[in-house]
């Protein structure tokens, strides 16, 4: 068990590359509960997401539908980063929001989110009665389906990539960080004891923060804390595609900075890295850019799936296809590749030649 | 509950150590220390030759979850070190007091080995630490 953002969590239930496998393979079953649901009403919930967050929130016309974003400072910096679902806008006065944020930055966020929402006259309400369970793998869908009523199962199956419902007193989505197909489940914190120990019987393995880590570091997703923060904007951290500088008149936090370090350029480059010796690549490493300069690791591991140690790193611009990275005063020699490593179980780099 | 095998001593920080009759010792890490690591995934043991001083890290052994060191018992000079972990580092994992074994060294002073942890005193230790 570690401290995780002021809650227990445990690392690993039985291996870590066990747990690994099992969403690779078949169904793993995580308690996210610690993440943060606050839920967002009001008549002014749309302009008021606009401002808060950097991708733009004019692509939710479909209930249910999901948006991955980070929220900056004035300065660009990455206050964190988060899901936004848009539920409804049918009422005239009354629209509602819900976004997930992460645990560790719960306080700050909360504080930030309704800094603003007050000129916007929008309610922000925490969901501490709501617990969280992602479920995900190739066998995921189905697994979750059997808990479901015959039509609820249904509308669960037929959920589109990155759109959730309200089905059968639950809310499931489509969204995941494993790289893999499967839902996350908000449901009654009362009801999730039960729910963990039927998926266990249908063969859903339990699966702690060490395998979360690996499943989403393969899959080329950032973690807070790690890969970005408030040091660091989303333009050096890999998360260019989620800011929407178009349309140009929507004046969101961060924005004037973030066409400011754009103007200016050499903005170093968020890669990832396959070691192409033995050891492991860990987050806070110097990597060396001969000829060009040095940059660090953000994340590394060893990659269960490809069975070669994988990290993110940011390294000057102008970096080219190979670096050194600095393990314990020795220089190893890593490739730069682009996320994500691994995509529904299937290696997406090449390999290159065996380790030396 | 670990495994503390009766013909070995020990150190706080989780080394094994067997007397051998050619008079060297052979170091490896304890079945708790295996087990709190986690499935391991690389090995960096050191080469024979090198002198090594007492309580020095001379090897590393990195999980998914880690990195940490391996610490030298006692001083003296590497004969060998387990050229099978680099390729097969989870043989630590599945046997760590035979197979596993990282290191062998010849102790500068043999007589200092009487002072390492009995397996009572090691097994008293995990129990207060938990294990």
């Amino acid at each position: 068990m570690v401290d995780f953002g002021g809650w227990d969590m445990p690392v690993q239930y039985t291996s870590q590359i066990g747990e690994h496998h099992a969403v690779r393979r078949g169904a793993g079953l995580f308690d996210v509960s610690h993440m943060c649901v606050v839920d967002l009403r009001g008549a002014k919930v749309r302009a008021f997401l606009e401002k808060l967050v950097a991708n733009d929130v004019g692509k939710l016309r479909t209930p249910g539908k999901a948006l991955y974003s980070c929220m900056l400072t004035e300065s660009g910096g990455v206050i964190d980063d988060l899901i936004v679902y848009f539920f409804d806008e049918s009422g005239l006065d009354e629209s509602w929001f819900r976004v997930v944020v992460n645990a560790g930055t719960r306080d700050k966020d909360l504080a930030w989110i309704r800094k603003h929402a007050a000129e916007f006259g929008v309610d922000v309400q925490e969901r501490t009665d709501l617990a969280m369970v992602a479920v995900q793998g190739p066998d995921a869908r189905v697994k979750v389906a059997k808990l479901l009523s015959r039509e609820g199962a249904e509308a669960a199956l037929a959920l589109g990539q990155f759109v959730g419902r309200e089905i059968d007193g639950w809310f499931i989505a489509r969204t995941g960080y494993t790289g893999e197909d499967g839902f996350e489940v908000m449901l009654p914190a009362k009801d999730v004891v039960k729910v963990w120990r039927d998926l266990n019987a249908l063969g859903v393995a339990s699966c702690g923060l060490g395998a979360r880590d690996t499943l989403r570091l393969e899959a080329g997703m950032n973690l807070y804390g790690n890969d970005m923060d408030e040091s660091k904007n989303p333009l050096e951290s890999g998360l260019a595609w989620t800011v929407a500088l178009e349309p140009a008149g929507r004046d969101f936090i961060g924005r004037q900075a973030l066409e400011a370090i754009k103007a200016r350029g050499g903005i170093p480059r968020f890669v990832g890295l396959v070691l192409e010796d033995r050891g492991v690549l860990r987050s806070h490493q110097k990597v060396i850019v001969p000829g060009v300069g040095t940059g660090e690791t953000t994340s590394g591991t060893f990659s269960p799936t490809l069975e070669r140690s994988i990290a993110f790193a940011r390294v000057p611009a102008g970096t080219g296809a190979t670096v050194q990275v600095d393990i314990r005063g020795k220089l190893l020699n890593a490739r730069v590749v682009k996320p994500p490593f691994v995509r529904l179980g299937k290696a997406r780099i090449d390999l290159g030649d065996k380790l030396r | 509950m670990s495994n503390v095998p009766a013909d070995l001593k020990y150190t706080r920080t989780h080394e094994w150590v067997r007397s051998l009759k050619d008079g060297t010792i052979e170091i490896g890490i304890t079945d708790h220390a295996q087990h709190s690591l986690g499935d391991l995934v690389f090995v960096e043991v050191p080469e024979a030759g090198r002198q090594v001083g007492a309580g020095e890290p001379c090897a590393v052994v990195e999980s998914v979850k880690a990195a940490s060191d391996v610490y030298a018992p006692v001083a003296g000079e590497v004969t060998a070190g387990n050229a099978e972990l680099a390729t097969t580092p989870e043989l630590i994992n599945q046997d760590p007091f035979g197979a596993g074994w990282m290191m062998r060294l010849k102790p500068a002073n043999p007589g200092l080995l009487s002072e390492l942890m009995t397996p009572q005193e090691y097994a008293a230790l995990l129990k207060a630490e938990g294990g």
